[in-house]
Order: C-alpha cells, then structure tokens, then sequence
C-alpha cells in the first residue's frame, strides 16, 4: 500500500469500500478515485485511445487526459469519467474503458505495432480501396474500435436542474487569489458567487506546504473559507465548474450537485446547469502545469511534478517508492523537498538547465535530459543523458516539471487571443478580453503565493472602484514570493521511441513533424490533421507543447505561431444537463383541442401537428386498414354531414376604423369593400411578392373583423401585423387580439350541413338568410356563437365557433346530430383528401417559393392599390413563361402510391436537375374517383393540360407515367357550395 | 445576451425575434418602381460594429424594438419602441 501513515486533508475515520475493475479496494471520505487507486498500488489505468498503450494517471486535477473511467451501472453508468475529480463514495463502481478483455491484456494493443499505419491522418491516406468495402467492413470496424467510454443504451432516468443567478461579482476559483477578493468584495458588502471545480477549496494551497500568514497554508484556507461561510451575500459554489464566458456578463457553469453521493437524494437532481449573470467577473483559475516530452513518456507512473505533490501532501498517498523528477524550472525542486520530508527516497532530480544544485536531501544531475523509459505496464526505471554520457536510474515514478501554463480558457471564449509573456516563457489572458472580467494570480501569470493573494485583492479593489463601492481595509498576509526561474524546454530530440504530446487523442511530436511535412503548418491546420488538442481536455496538457514545436519547425517565435482558441465548455457538459426540463414531453408544451376528450374517448389516431395534437382519424370496429377509414369519413362528407375540430386554425380579432385599410395593405385582394356578414377569401404575400398565407376574413359587424390563418402560420402573421401596425404604419388606429384558443371552432360540411345547423340554431338558417360566404351571431340555446358560411371540403359548409369552454359540450353535441343524419366525426386525413380533390391550398402548396400567379390566384392581386408584396410580385421573372404552375396529376401507368416531393420530368428525358420540371406538393387517394390523384407544380403547367409526364422518386423507388390536369376534379362550377 | 425592451427592462434574448435591420422602416410608397422595391428588400448594409436591429418582444409585451447593437460584441448600446422611433421620423 502506498498510503502514507500520517497526514493529507483525507477523513480517516471514515474508511470507505469501492470496486475497480470488479476488485474491492479501500480508500477514505476525501479522497478521489484516482488518489484511492495510487493509495492501493493500482497504476494501470486506462489503454489509450487509439494504440492501446498502457496508461496511468498523469494529474491530480481536470486536465487529466488519461485516467478516464466508466462510473456506475445500468442505466446510471458515466463513461468517461476523470478518476482525478471523482469523489470517493462507499460502494462505488469503477471500470476502466477501451480494452479488452482486460487493461493486463489488451487484444487492441496490437495497434501499438501497427503504428506506422496509423500516424496522423492516417484516415486520409488508408481504408480507401475497394470502395465497396468502406461501408460493409471499414466504418463498421472502426466504429466498434472507436472511442473510449461507452454508453448505456438505455433512456436516462437522471434528474437534472436548470438554474439561474445573478450577483454583483463572480469569483471563478477559490485559491489563494480567488479567497481573497470573495472576502475582499465581501467585506464591502457586494453581492458574490465564488465557484471552484474541486469539492474543497482552496487550490494549490491544499496541495502544498506552503505557509500563509504564519500557519500552514491549509489552515488559512479554513478559517478564510468559515469566513466566507458565515457572510450572508456570499454564496459559495465547491463542485461548480464555470464552463464558459458569454456575452453581458453571462456564464454557464456545471454544479455537480450529487455525483460525491452513493445515491442522489430524492430532492436533488444529479447535476444543475446555471447561468449567472454578473456585473464584474475575477477569474482567479491558477494554472496547470505543462510537461516535457520525451521517449516514452506516456508509461504509468510517469505524472506531473505538482501532481504527485498533490497526491502526497493532500491525499496522503506516495506515488512511488523510488521518485525521480525531470525539470526545466525551480517548481520541479519542490516535489523533491516535499517527498523527502515524507520519508520518501529520490533517487535524483535532472534539470535540463546547467548549474544546479540541490536545496535538500536529493541528488540533482543538471544540465541533463531524459532519453527513455522501461517498463511497459508501470515504470520501472529511466535513461538519462548529459554531457558526459548516458546512465540509467531504477524509478518507479517520474514526476516532469516543464513549468505552467496560466488558465487563461475562459478569457478566449469570446475570440480573445492570449498574450505571451517571455519571462514566464507562458501565454496570459489579453486585457479586456471579456468585458468586465479581471484576471489574478496564477491564471495572470503571477505564480508567487504572495503574487497570488495580492492579485485577488487588487482585482476586488479594482471592481470596488468600478461599482463605486467603498474598498475595506484589508491586509495581504505574508506568504513566499520566491522569484519564477524557468528556462524554456519542450521536448528531448533523439533517444529512441516515441514522444507524446496529447496523450488522450494519442499525438506524438513525431505526428507534428508529419504534419509540418505534409505543408499542415498553421496552428489551425496542425490541430486537425494531427487531432492534437481536439479531445475531452481540450488539449490542456498538450496545446504549449505542439504549438513550440511547430514554432522551432517553420523558425518563428512561439507568439509569432499563434495559439488555437479554446471554447466552451472548459470541462465536458452531459447534454441531458444543458437540456434539463426538455426531455419527453418537457421539450414542448402540448396543444389541445376542445374536443380532444371527445376523440379519444372514440379512439381516435391523434396526430401531431407543430405543438397541435388532432385526430388522424376515428376508425370504426372492424377498420383495419386506416385507407378504410378514411375513404368511409370523406364517403360520409359527400354523401351526409361530416364534423371535423378546426381549432388551431389562428384567429385574429380587429377593430378599430382603420381596419379596412390594413387589410388592403396586406391581403393581395381588396377588403375595403366587405359588406357586413359577409367572409371573404384572400392571399397574404410577403413583400419579396412570394405568397406568405392564405385564409377567410369575415365582417361580424360594422367595426368588428375576424382575420383567419393558416394553423402553422398563425405566429407568422401575427408578428407580420404587429410590425405593419408599428413599423410602417404606426397611425392606423386599429387594435387587434388573437383568439384562437379563445374560440372552439368546428366544421360542418355535406349536403345535410344546413339541415343539422339549422336544427341546432335559434335562427332560421336558410339560402336566403345565410347564403354562401355569410356570417354572423347566431344562438346555440344559451350560448352565443359565431357562425360562417364557409368550405374547405367544396361540400355546403359552415364553421361554428363558440367560447372555447363550450367547446366540449358543443363537440358531443355536433356529433350526436351527424350521427342522427347518418353522418359523424372525420379526422385529418379525410380533411386533407376532401380538399385535395377540390385543388384547395395548404402550406404543401405555399411552400413560400410560389407566386400568387403561379397558383393560378394572380387576379387576386388588386391592380386598383398597393399592399404588401405588390410591386415584387410583378416583376417579370415572377409571372408567367418557365415558371411552375398548380396543376393536378392522374397516373395513367400502373402507380400504388403518389410521393410528395417526387420530381417530374417529360417523357424520355434523363431524370437529372437540369430536366426538372417541377414537383409534386400532395396526394391522395379519391375514393369518390376511384383512383390517386395528386396536386403539382410545373413547368408552364396551365399550358400543359392532357400532356403526359413522369414522376420520380428515387429513394422510394417509384417512377410512373402521369396525365397532367386540373386540380378541381369535382364539381367544378361550384354549385354545391352554392344553393 | 440581454435585451432593455422598453416596456420590461432586461430580457433574456430568447424572449424576442429577430426581424432584421432598421433599414425596413423605410418602405418605398406603392408606386416608386421596382429598383426601389429591389433595394428595400434585399439589399442591405452589413456593419461590422454599431447596427440598428429590429427586435419583436414575442413572448413579452409584443412590441416592436429598434435595438442599437455593436455586431462585432454584441454590446447593446440603446432600444426604442419602434412605433415612437416610426411617428418621430413622420
């Protein structure tokens, strides 16, 4: 066991049981998985993505690229889960991913020979021949090789919360810099969020052994934060990682409300997504540490020097027992100090900069590099190179120190590009970057402790200052400010093996090399041929040194290479968290008809239409066929009365004495002149002349007008008055309302239409009283309703409406009268059909690309008066020769089914975008005419009738001969709807 | 982002609809010809910086907005209900 007898900030009396690859092993409340596995001896990990290679854990934070683990099981397994920032809970489960059957013994290791085959862009170059075989056998195979995680495959029956949150500032960080300004702007009395991604604050100073203040670091940490705690305006957020910044001061941030609890409590979601919004913003994210690379520098046991310090002074856990460290900067001398004092042996520390000597009990080899590594499934011992000569030390842990990289991510979200500092030979945040957020401390390039404090409370003056709010008096306590001494060093040349640069997309310097051969030399183009940068970790532990490669490659100076740009998240997001609330029937509210009880009581087939839902259908026992029903439901309009839920279609109330002059100006056709009880049909266009919507008008009374829409346009022309009445015509005095929820509104159509609505009304409801195209108030015993003379069938018809709480009543009503007539209720599909046979419009028609011409409506455009649309509509292109016009289709070679969308080309032309004619908008079978018909647009089709042509449809496979005709294929004159 | 709808203060962006510029306020007269049509409809200045928008308050108080915004960072520099701006430029 490699836990060491005393110290850490770990609970030890609380010994906890988890599970590991199907292993019990122990660990304690406050570790996470991945120092509980360090503590058990467990180092192998994981096998890389694409070569298999064994791997350990390389940090201690959320830049872990290679400790990634399946967590959980059944429907609650994770995949993909950083060991480094998994709390430990009693009875986790843990697996290791993208091996089999074992991280021992791993079939797919095999790749790791095969390497040659598979440097970067490999899938450019291979899997090309045969053709054939790409979709059969190559895709297939890669894409069960593929990946790392794995998901359930079963629905996600997790909780997640949406929330949001507003404060005066933002603290991103809870280090040394980040506990400074919270209690600074605190103190002041300022609203504050501080966030931290770790479930205990503090940052480094809980990884060190640094003093602050006189005591050791960590205690200034807890009194600081039991202040902190106890401020009624500052909130503080542990397990919250602030995923990105966006525009007015908004950040999104993952809080992972229950992932530390062996079961999430019933009040509780699994994780919340916040959006805060602030007034000021102090990024105070630290830094990470960068490495060297270096022949095989990807063996377990072979992690990063502050990690390792992580491990031994936070968590108690000595990752080796034989350490060496490789440096470049005077930080990798520290682990050394630390683990002595632990009792823990170093064999040596080699700093690749000449003339260093040690500062305690370790040997240094300076001016130094290491050259390769042994051991396969952990580290067994390494090669070092000098002047001198080469030699070979027994280690089983190396910690690489090649200095840190400020997180500078979030000040990029917004295109920001960073700013390179030579003195720290690292990239910093550009100013004002993000408008109004601050930088401090470590993610500024200050790396000092004492660097660090003062920066978090200049930040927090500063803010003060700008929110015009009294700084408090607060001192910086003491803490080292011991001076950055760094020379710059990316990566060994020579030694053999390769040297890896991502180590969770599998990058070597080797592949950069590649990419700069094949001309791939911008930063941009070297990220995606090489994959460099472009896995869950976004490249944090690999960005600096591909960029410094390519920068010695093509002779330029590391800011003169430039940088890549980070974007959100900073930290991967679960989409069932972004989208919390939406899944199932939260994604979108539910439209019901008022007689939506009624249907499905009758078993009706409910369809969805936009957020609508309405009867399809309403089979009758012994229909098992739905072309049954339908035939039987239109049988039943042309020959009896048919009722049908017309809703949805919009409704909009007007009045005012300027209604008849916006109608002019956006209806095509003239308004003004509507009398009184009378409704007329009219085309809306959009000002580009293309038609927008069609529908009825009708004039209730002098002042009171009902404008009706299409259902699936309502919004549309809505918003299209409101910017004609505000935008262009601001003097109109007219006042409008939608009501189509207001009104339950139902059709009753076929030849005993009038019988059953006058039977229902007060009123007398005759040809001369009510004649075609009338309207008016009429009384359904107590209630009063609104009654049109109107017919989307070209059956005599009405449409009834009535306040929307009758709805219910009414509908049960209506049917029990069609039924006595022999008649009864008939769904959407029969709708559809009745009005296709009578060539009546829908959106299939006015897809928004046709013309009020070319619908053959063009004398519907008034000549006498301008509206909407009017000029654009006459421009020559618009109107006339080449254009495609409404036209029906009859098959005449044998067809079982119209397709929507098929093309149409003349007999014997080859069925190629060049030869379209047209389309076809809709279809359906006629039980009245024995036979399909359909509706379509083509080429010059008004001058085309009794002229064969051909439908295709290749994805369905249909192809037939058709005679083009009228879309009017029943009574033609009209003379039902009339009378 | 943010918007200051007159009417309401500050809305979340995901409350309005986008119409596009301000340029649509100036709707030739009925008889100026195609070209003028033309160029009303299709034809438009693309800043990169101050722009004036037309914003709808679509699930707020449904007013039209003339929204002063910087394209290029989205800083929103001033809102007006655009019948006042519409009756104002009358």
């Amino acid at each position: 066991m490699s836990r060491l007898p005393s110290g850490g900030l770990i609970d030890r009396s609380q010994p906890l049981s988890f599970r590991f690859d199907g292993r019990t092993l122990r660990g304690f409340q406050g570790d996470t998985l991945a120092s509980a596995l360090l503590a058990n001896d467990v180092r192998l990990v994981a096998r890389s993505f694409k070569y298999h290679r064994p791997r350990g854990i390389l940090t201690a934070g959320s830049e872990e690229p290679n400790a990634l683990m399946q967590l959980g099981q059944g429907d609650q397994t994770t995949p993909n889960v950083r060991a480094t920032t998994q709390e430990l809970f009693d009875g986790l489960i843990a697996a290791s991913q993208n091996r089999y059957p074992s991280l021992r013994f791993d079939l797919l290791g095999i790749n790791d020979l095969l390497s040659p085959f598979f440097s970067a862009g490999f899938y450019y170059k291979t899997f090309m021949w045969p053709k054939s075989f790409w979709e059969k056998l190559y895709e297939p195979l890669i894409r069960r090789a593929a990946g790392l995680g794995m998901l359930s495959g079963k629905a996600d029956t997790a909780r997640y919360e949406k929330a949001f949150a507003h404060c005066d500032l933002l603290v991103i960080g809870a280090g040394p810099a980040g506990l400074m300004a919270a209690l600074t702007a605190g103190q002041a009395g300022l609203d504050v969020i501080l966030a931290d991604e770790d479930f205990a604050l503090g940052g480094r100073l809980i990884a060190e052994t640094l003093e602050v203040d006189g005591m050791p670091g960590r205690d200034w940490v807890k009194r600081t934060s039991a202040t902190l705690l106890a401020m009624p305006n500052v909130r503080l957020m542990p397990r919250t990682t602030i995923t990105g910044a966006y525009d007015g001061g908004t950040y999104g941030a993952l809080q992972r409300v229950s992932h530390h609890l062996a079961e999430v409590p019933q009040d509780a979601p699994l994780e919340t997504f916040w959006r805060i919004v602030a007034r000021r913003t102090i990024l105070a994210a630290g830094a990470i540490e960068r490495p060297i690379a270096f022949p095989n520098n990807d063996r377990p046991g072979i992690m990063m020097a502050s990690a390792v310090r992580s491990y031994a002074n936070r968590f108690a856990v000595a990752p080796g027992q034989r350490v060496t460290v490789f440096t470049n900067n005077d930080d990798g001398h520290r682990t050394a100090l630390d683990l002595t004092a632990q009792g823990i042996t170093v064999a040596a520390v080699i700093d690749t900069r000449d003339g260093i000597t040690s500062s305690g009990d370790y040997p240094v080899i300076a001016g130094a590099q290491v050259t390769g590594t042994r051991g396969r499934q952990g580290l067994s011992g390494i090669t070092v190179q000098t002047a001198s000569g080469s030699r070979s030390i027994e280690t089983d842990c190396l910690a690489v120190s090649g200095g840190w990289n400020p997180t500078v991510h979030l000040t990029c979200h917004m295109n920001g590009r960073p700013v390179w500092r030579e003195d720290i030979a690292a990239f910093v945040p550009r100013e004002g970057a993000v408008p109004n957020l601050h930088v401090a401390g470590a993610a500024r390039g200050e790396f000092t402790t004492h660097g660090a404090l003062t920066g978090g409370l200049d930040a927090a003056r500063a803010v003060l200052s700008e929110l015009g709010v009294t700084s408090p008096a607060i001192d910086v306590p003491r803490a080292e400010d011991s001076p950055v001494r760094l020379a710059p060093f990316w990566h060994v040349e020579g030694g053999k093996g390769r040297s890896w640069l991502d180590f969770q997309n599998d990058v070597t310097t080797k592949d950069v090399k590649l990419a700069h051969r094949e001309n791939f030399r911008s930063v941009e183009h070297m990220k995606r041929y090489t994959t460099l940068g472009m896995a869950t970790d976004q490249g944090k532990t690999s960005n600096m040194g591909a960029l410094a490669i390519m920068a010695d490659l093509t002779q330029r100076s590391i800011p003169d290479t430039g940088t890549t740009i980070f974007r959100p998240p900073y930290t991967p997001v679960a989409l069932g968290t972004l989208g919390a609330g939406g899944a199932g029937k939260g994604f979108a509210p539910e439209r019901l008809l008022p007689s939506d009880a009624m249907a499905r009581e009758m078993g009706a087939k409910m369809y969805e239409l936009g957020l609508w839902y309405r009867p399809g259908m309403f089979p009758k026992p012994g229909e098992t066929h739905w072309r049954q029903t339908c035939d039987r439901e239109m049988q039943m309009v042309r020959t009896a009365v048919g009722i049908t839920d017309v809703t949805p279609l919009g409704k909009i109330a007007l009045q005012g004495p300027d209604v008849p002059t916006l109608l002019d100006r956006v209806y095509a056709n003239t308004f003004s002149t509507l009398a009184v009880g009378r409704v007329r049909y009219g085309i809306m266009l959009r000002e580009d002349g293309m038609v927008l919507d069609d529908g009825t008008t009708a004039r209730l009374s002098e002042t009171e007008y009902v404008l009706t829409t299409t259902g699936g346009a309502a919004g549309l022309v809505f918003n299209h008055l409101d910017f004609c009445t505000q935008v262009l015509w601001p003097d109109l005095d007219v006042q409008y309302a939608s009501e189509t929820d207001q009104w339950a509104q139902f059709s009753i159509a076929g030849p005993k239409a009038r019988e059953l609505v006058n039977a229902l009304c007060a009123e007398d409801i005759t040809n001369e009283t009510f004649p075609y195209m009338a309207c008016g108030t009429v009384s359904i015993g107590a209630v009063k309703a609104r009654l049109f003379r109107i017919s989307f069938s070209g059956e005599h018809g009405y449409e009834i409406a009535v306040p929307a709480r009758y709805g219910d009543s009414l509908a049960r009503e209506l049917g029990r009268r069609a039924e006595a007539l022999g008649g009864g209720w008939y769904g959407l599909e029969a709708l559809n059909a009745l009005r296709i046979e009578k060539g009546l419009l829908t959106h299939a028609e006015l897809d928004g690309h046709v013309t009020a011409d070319d619908l053959g409506l063009g004398g519907m455009v008034s000549s006498k008066k301008d509206c909407i649309g009017k000029t654009l509509s006459q421009r020559p292109a618009m109107i006339g020769a080449g254009r495609e016009q409404l036209v029906g289709l009859i098959p005449v070679s044998p067809l079982t089914q119209f397709s929507a969308g098929a093309y149409i080309f003349n007999k014997g032309a080859a069925p190629t975008l060049e030869n379209n004619q047209g389309h076809v908008t809709s279809h359906c079978h006629s039980p009245t005419l024995g036979h399909l018909i359909a509706m379509a647009m083509l080429k010059d089709g008004r001058s085309r009738i009794g002229e064969q042509v051909v439908i295709r449809d290749h994805t369905r496979n249909i192809e037939a001969v058709c005679e083009v005709c009228t879309t009017v294929h029943l009574d033609p004159e009209g003379a039902k709807l009339r009378g | 982002m943010r918007i200051p709808c007159p009417n309401c203060g500050d809305r979340d962006s995901r409350e309005f609809h986008y119409r596009g510029s301000a340029e649509l306020f100036h709707r030739p007269a009925g008889d100026a010809g195609q070209p003028a049509f033309v160029e009303y409809v299709y034809f438009r200045d693309n800043p990169a910086g101050r722009h004036r928008d037309l914003w709808l308050h679509e699930t707020g108080c449904r007013s039209w907005i003339v929204v002063e915004r910087d394209t290029a960072t989205h800083e929103i520099l001033s809102t007006a209900l655009a019948a006042d701006v519409a009756r104002g430029a009358q």
